[in-house]
């Protein structure tokens, strides 16, 4: 029991070619760069658009089978499709939005009760603050008891204040539905947040299918890296010495990586793999750069330093008990382990 | 030139006056219809499309807007005179259109229609296209999109536009007077029996001049009205559509 796409399409300047398998009751996101064929993947699935070719079953019931000439038009497939904006009719209230796809009204009636809108039923969809917006969007959605949620970037409407509690709430919503979900979204925070499976799409090929944690341990190549939040160094692999890959640095420096590597590498590490320190520190991390502190940016209760070309994560209270100041020279430590080779140009 | 408001009401009254305002009413109450009846589903099937046949039909829809009414009707006669394409059938069933009503009736809508048409095509446009998108996701065929989604939402543009093509319709000359000629109480529309009045009696023109500014004007304010409710789908307006129970 699954929705199961296989399908290729031209866009713009490559043809986006994606095979895709999405489990009952788990939630699959898409992530990459704007216009890499994510919402492509989403109209074909809701039957928007016909694809060049390809073939889609929900439950085992066939969608689309371009071959044989099946293409189930939209109104018949039972697709709740969560729009951008969200999509909410201006010339109609809450009720009539909610009630707009339900075969019964005691199912729009449910999802009003369950999104805690029944209040706004009789508001004007102008009148409701974005939060608001979107769960009029999803109870009109579920309101039509779908077989398959669709969201595309259900968070990028909202502001960064109303993202956090809202992005809590559309979770625990997709863990209760026992639907295959996709959410597309440009934030790798927010797909870990709201899936257990993350596809990065770019020229509408899937790079790399896994959980976060999988895409962060191992990101399969730089895009992948980077999406995923990684400091990118380029340098070239030089040699190994006790097990450990020796990479001189574009920048001068020498660093070492448990991975093997060779040529052009970029050296991937993440923010909270890294400590900063006045002074190189005496311990069992390997990889030490010494930089001036560009940047520092609080984030709550951490902060962001960048110092020359890595951005290190630390807490608010070690960043007061370092004295961090723009322009200061420190040291960026950071273990072999957790400087991840990737061939460059891949 | 000075002439009392009380001559003017009398002038209104006398027959040529009295037929030119019926001729005119009905004429283009029939234009109108025939105008929206046609023009809507053009006008939806021009905003949602974007082939090259598009571009065709669009110039062909706005051709009367350029075409002077003089050739606009001679191509009506062309057309649908006893010696046109078309009249030569039509004179076998035994319909003679022109220098009749229908001839009036079709010569107004001819020049009229444009106005209608580019303005609802232009009201259909402006809508999210996500908005039929999501509906056809929540299950409504083309048909259910274009009422309870594309046509609320164009309403007021499609007001606007047949308020428009009314104000031209009623001042139609050229293509009229070319096509149905000027016959009192038959083919003889306001604009017509100013005209003819000018030589005859100047207050009955004069009177049924004001007529037609006030018409005009209010065709225009209506325009605004219409206009004003097509933008509100985002600001509160007197005359929201109501809301109609659903499901």
């Amino acid at each position: 029991m699954a929705l199961e796409l296989d399908f290729s399409h031209p866009l713009r300047s490559f043809v986006a070619t994606l095979r895709l398998t999405v489990p009952r009751g788990r939630t699959l996101a898409l992530v990459g760069p704007s216009g890499a064929g994510k919402t492509t993947s989403l109209r074909v699935i809701a039957g928007l658009l016909r694809p060049r070719e390809g073939t889609l079953t929900v439950d085992g019931v066939p969608w689309l089978d371009t071959r044989r000439g099946h293409v189930l038009p939209p109104e018949r497939r039972k697709v709740g499709y969560l729009f951008q904006e969200y999509a909410l009719f201006p010339h109609l209230d809450v009720s009539q939005n909610v009630r707009f796809g339900a075969r019964d009204g005691g199912l729009a009636d449910e999802m009003l009760d369950r999104f805690g809108i029944t209040h706004l039923r009789r508001a004007r969809t102008r009148d409701l603050s974005g939060g608001e917006r979107q769960r009029v969007g999803l109870a009109r959605a579920l309101a039509r008891d779908p077989d398959v949620l669709l969201l595309d970037e259900p968070l990028s409407a909202l502001d960064a204040h109303t993202k956090t509690s809202v992005r809590l709430e559309l979770h625990q919503h997709l863990r209760d539905l026992d639907l295959p979900a996709i959410v597309v979204t440009h934030d790798f925070d927010d797909a870990a947040a709201l899936a257990q499976t993350i596809g990065v799409v770019v020229e509408g090929t899937l790079r790399q299918i896994g959980t976060p944690a999988e895409l962060v341990a191992a990101p399969a190549d730089p895009f992948v890296a980077t999406f995923t939040g990684a400091t990118l160094l380029p340098g070239a692999a030089v040699g190994t010495r006790d097990g450990l890959t020796e990479v001189l640095l574009d920048t001068g420096a020498t660093a070492w990586s448990t991975q093997p590597g060779s040529g052009r590498v970029h050296l991937a590490v993440y923010p909270w793999d890294i400590t900063l320190a006045r002074e190189q520190p005496d311990s069992s991390l390997t990889n030490h750069l010494r930089g001036p502190i560009t940047s520092i940016v609080p984030i709550g209760d951490r902060a962001r330093v960048r110092v020359g070309l890595v951005v290190a994560e630390i807490t608010a209270a070690s960043a007061r008990r370092l004295e961090l100041a723009e322009g200061d020279s420190v040291v960026a430590s950071f273990k072999a382990t957790a400087a991840r080779l990737l061939q460059a140009g891949g | 030139m000075r002439v009392p408001p009380g001559d003017l009401f009398a002038a209104l009254r006398t027959d040529a006056a009295v037929d030119a305002i019926l001729v005119t009413l009905t004429t283009n109450a029939i234009s109108l219809v025939l105008i929206i009846g046609l023009g809507t589903p053009t006008a939806y099937w021009v905003a949602t499309r974007s082939s090259r046949l598009r571009d065709v039909v669009v110039t062909l829809i706005e051709l009367p807007l350029v075409l002077p009414p003089a050739v606009a009707g001679i191509g009506l006669l062309a057309a649908f005179g006893r010696l046109g394409l078309l009249g030569g059938t039509l004179d076998f069933v035994g319909i003679d259109i022109a220098f009749t009503k229908i001839a009036v009736v079709l010569a107004v809508a001819f020049v009229a229609s444009p106005f209608y048409v580019r303005t609802a095509v232009s009201a259909f446009e402006s809508i999210d296209p996500a908005l039929p998108d999501a509906a056809r996701t929540l299950g409504a065929g083309p048909a259910k999109v274009f009422l309870r989604v594309a046509f609320p939402l164009a309403a007021g543009g499609l007001g606007a536009g047949a308020a428009l093509a009314f104000a031209r319709g009623i001042g139609e000359f050229g293509a009229t007077i070319m096509f149905a000629g000027s016959l009192q109480g038959v083919t003889q529309t306001l604009s017509l029996a100013i005209y003819e009045q000018f030589d005859l009696d100047f207050d009955v023109a004069l009177a049924i001049s004001a007529v037609l500014v006030a018409v005009s004007a209010a065709s225009l304010f209506f325009v605004k009205l219409f206009s004003r409710w097509r933008s509100s789908s985002t600001s509160p307006i007197p005359f929201a559509p109501s809301s109609q129970p659903s499901g």
